[in-house]
C-alpha cells in the first residue's frame, strides 16, 4: 500500500512534464523515424509506381555522389568559418563593451541590431543593397573613395559570383557576431570582481590579466558560443537559398536536402542525406550536452 | 555593472587633481577605446541603417553608384509595399506571420509552464535527463523531419494551413521554452509555493496565481523570444505554405521574384518584417542572452 501511494505521487509530480513530452515526441521524433525508414527506398515521386526498397544503397550514393560530398564539404567550411570568425569578433567587442565609457548602452543596442533583423531580409539586404555589382553600397563605397583620390574608374568586383562563399559567410558573421557578444559579455561580467581588483594591485598587466584570468574564466562562455552557433548555422538555409540559391559551390546540406526533395522529388535520397544530418550532428550535439551540462551542473551546486 | 576601470575616479577631497601621467595615459587609452567601441557600434549597425535610408529614398534614388546620401526622403515605397500601387498587399501574410506566431507562442507556454514547474520547483527524479531529452531534440535538424511532416500534410489536407506551422513552431521553440523557464522558475521560493498548497490550492492555481506572477519577467522574455523564431522561420514556411497560408518571409522572396527588383521597395518591406523582431528584441534585451543560451549563462 505505501508503494502505491508513493507511485501516485510520484505521477502527480510527473504529470506536468508529460504533455510536453508527448508534444515533443510525437512532432520530433515521430517524422524522424519516418525519415530513416523513406531512406531504405528507391521513391522519386514524379514516378511513385517505381517504389521500391533500395536497403543502403542511398546511403551509398550519398557517399559516391561528387556534389553531395563537396556539399558536406561545404557545410563543414561554411559553419567553421562563420563560427570562429563570429566567436572572435564577438570576444574583441564584448571586451570594448566590458569597459565604462560614454554611451555604452547605445552601443550595445547598435551592436545588437543585426541579430534583430528577420534573417530573410538580412540576407536580402546584403544580396541587393550591399553586394549588387551596380548600385550596391559596397562598389558605391569604391567609386566614392575613388573619386576622392581622382580615380575615375574604381575597381567594382561582382562580390557574389567572385567570391560565393565568402558573400554568404560575411552575411552570417555580421548576424552572428552580436550573439556571441552577448553571450561572452555575460560572462565577463561575471567575472569576481575581487580576484580582478587583487591582480591589478599585483600589479599585473591588462594582457597577464586577460591571458591568466579573463581567458580561462570565459573558456565555458566561449564553448557555449561555438557549440549553439555550430547547431544553428549547421542548420542554415536562408542565407545560403537567399543569396546564391545554393549555386557557384554554397550548397550545404540543409539547402541541399531541400533541392533533393522539392525539386529533384529524390524522396529516398533526401532522406538518407537527413540522417546524414543528423549522425552529423548528433556528433557535435555531444560534446554540446556535455558543455551545457557542466554549466549547468554548476548552476544547480550553487542554488 | 561591475566593470573594472583602469582610472580610479581622482579623489574629491584634493583641490586640483593633478594626475600622474601614468594615470593621465590610462585615461586617453581608456577614452580612444570607448570610441573604437562607437566606431564598431555604427559599423555594424551600418547595413541597418543603410536598409532603413535606402527605404525612405525613391526608387530612382535608392539604385545609384555612388550612393546618394542627399537625395530626398519619401515614404512612397512604404505606401507602395502597402499595395498603393495596385498590386497584391502583404497584410494577408503579415496577418498568417503574426497569427502563427502568437498562436504557437501561447501553445509553448501552456505546455512548457507545468513541465518547467515539475523540473524546477517538484524535482522530479531524473530530472537532468528529461532537461537534456528536451535539449537534444533541439539538436535535431529541422530538415530531418521536414519530408515525412511535408508527406502527412499532403495527405491530411493540411497543406497551406497555418496550424501546421502553429504545430511546427511550438515543437521548435518548447525545448527553449523549457530549459529557460526552468531557470526563471528556480528563482520563485519554494515557501511561498508550500504555502499555497497547504492553503488546498490544486496545480492550475498555483501556477496561474502564484509562480506565474513572479515568474512574469522571465515568462515575458520567453515569450518573446519564441515569438521571433517563430516569425523569422522560413524553411517550413516554405515547404508547407502556398498561396493561402503564407507567412512574411515567404512573401518577401515574393517580392523579388514576382516583381523584379525595386530596391526602394525591397528594403522598405525588409524594415516592415524586421520590426516586430526588433521591437520585441530591444524589450527582451537583457534576458535574451539567458534564453539564447538556454538559460545556462545568468
Amino acid at each position: 500500500m505505501k508503494q502505491r501511494k508513493g507511485g501516485v505521487r510520484a505521477w502527480a509530480t510527473r504529470a506536468p512534464l508529460l504533455p510536453a513530452l508527448v508534444f515533443l515526441i510525437a512532432v520530433t521524433q515521430l517524422p524522424f523515424v519516418a525519415t530513416l525508414v523513406i531512406s531504405l527506398f528507391d521513391w522519386n515521386s514524379l514516378d511513385p509506381d517505381a517504389r521500391s526498397f533500395a536497403g543502403l544503397s542511398n546511403y551509398s550514393s550519398v557517399v559516391t555522389d561528387p556534389e553531395l560530398r563537396e556539399s558536406v564539404f561545404t557545410t563543414v567550411l561554411l559553419t567553421a568559418s562563420v563560427v570562429i570568425a563570429s566567436v572572435v569578433l564577438g570576444l574583441v567587442l564584448a571586451l570594448l563593451l566590458d569597459r565604462t565609457f560614454f554611451g555604452r548602452g547605445m552601443v550595445r543596442t547598435l551592436l545588437i541590431t543585426p541579430f534583430l533583423i528577420v534573417p530573410v531580409s538580412a540576407a536580402l539586404l546584403w544580396k541587393h543593397a550591399l553586394y549588387n555589382p551596380e548600385y550596391g553600397l559596397l562598389n558605391g563605397a569604391l567609386t566614392w573613395v575613388g573619386e576622392l583620390f581622382g580615380d575615375t574608374s574604381p575597381v567594382q568586383p561582382d562580390w557574389i559570383s567572385d567570391m560565393p562563399l565568402l558573400a554568404v559567410e560575411a552575411s552570417l558573421v555580421w548576424q552572428w557576431t552580436p550573439f556571441m557578444m552577448l553571450i561572452l559579455l555575460a560572462g565577463l561580467q561575471s567575472r569576481p570582481a575581487e580576484m580582478m581588483e587583487a591582480a591589478r594591485l599585483d600589479g599585473a598587466s591588462s594582457w597577464q590579466t586577460f591571458r591568466y584570468l579573463t581567458l580561462p574564466h570565459l573558456r565555458r562562455y566561449l564553448e557555449l558560443g561555438v557549440l549553439l552557433g555550430s547547431v544553428y548555422i549547421v542548420q542554415n538555409f536562408d542565407a545560403v537559398f537567399t543569396i546564391t540559391g545554393g549555386g557557384l559551390g554554397t550548397a550545404n546540406l540543409p539547402y541541399t536536402i531541400y533541392q533533393t526533395f522539392y525539386q529533384a522529388h529524390e524522396y529516398g535520397l533526401a532522406s538518407a542525406v537527413g540522417v546524414v544530418v543528423v549522425i552529423g550532428t548528433m556528433i557535435i550535439a555531444t560534446f554540446a550536452l556535455r558543455v551545457v551540462s557542466s554549466l549547468f551542473r554548476e548552476e544547480a551546486n550553487r542554488a | 555593472m561591475s566593470a573594472p576601470t583602469v582610472t580610479a575616479p581622482p579623489p574629491k577631497a584634493t583641490p586640483r587633481p593633478v594626475l600622474p601621467p601614468a594615470a593621465r595615459k590610462a585615461r586617453r587609452r581608456s577614452a580612444a577605446l570607448g570610441l573604437v567601441a562607437w566606431v564598431a557600434g555604427l559599423g555594424f549597425c551600418l547595413p541597418a541603417m543603410w536598409m532603413l535610408l535606402t527605404s525612405l529614398h525613391a526608387e530612382p534614388d535608392a539604385a545609384t553608384n555612388p550612393p546618394s546620401l542627399a537625395a530626398s526622403l519619401t515614404l512612397d515605397s512604404y505606401r507602395e509595399f502597402f499595395g498603393a500601387g495596385g498590386g497584391p498587399t502583404p497584410w494577408p501574410s503579415l496577418i498568417n506571420s503574426l497569427s502563427a506566431s502568437v498562436f504557437s507562442t501561447l501553445l509553448v507556454l501552456v505546455l512548457a509552464l507545468p513541465a518547467a514547474y515539475a523540473l524546477s520547483i517538484r524535482r522530479v527524479r531524473k530530472w537532468t535527463d528529461v532537461m537534456f531529452f528536451f535539449l537534444s531534440t533541439k539538436m535535431l535538424p529541422v530538415v530531418a523531419g521536414l519530408l515525412p511532416i511535408y508527406l502527412f500534410a499532403k495527405n491530411t489536407g493540411m497543406l497551406d494551413n497555418i496550424w501546421l506551422l502553429v504545430l511546427l513552431y511550438t515543437s521548435m521553440n518548447l525545448p527553449i521554452a523549457v530549459w529557460m523557464m526552468q531557470s526563471f522558475l528556480a528563482d520563485v521560493p519554494v515557501s511561498i509555493i508550500e504555502a499555497a498548497q497547504v492553503d488546498g490550492a490544486r496545480l492550475h492555481t498555483v501556477l496561474a496565481r502564484v509562480v506565474a506572477p513572479i515568474a512574469a519577467p522571465g515568462i515575458a522574455a520567453t515569450a518573446l523570444i519564441c515569438f521571433i523564431f517563430s516569425w523569422n522561420e522560413l524553411l517550413f514556411a516554405r515547404v508547407l505554405t502556398g498561396v493561402v497560408a503564407q507567412t512574411a518571409p515567404v512573401y518577401l522572396i515574393g517580392v523579388v521574384t514576382s516583381q523584379g527588383l525595386f530596391l526602394a521597395q525591397l528594403c522598405a518591406a525588409s524594415v516592415v518584417v524586421s520590426l516586430p523582431v526588433l521591437a520585441a528584441g530591444y524589450a527582451a534585451q537583457d534576458k535574451l542572452v539567458q534564453g539564447l543560451s538556454l538559460g545556462a549563462v545568468k
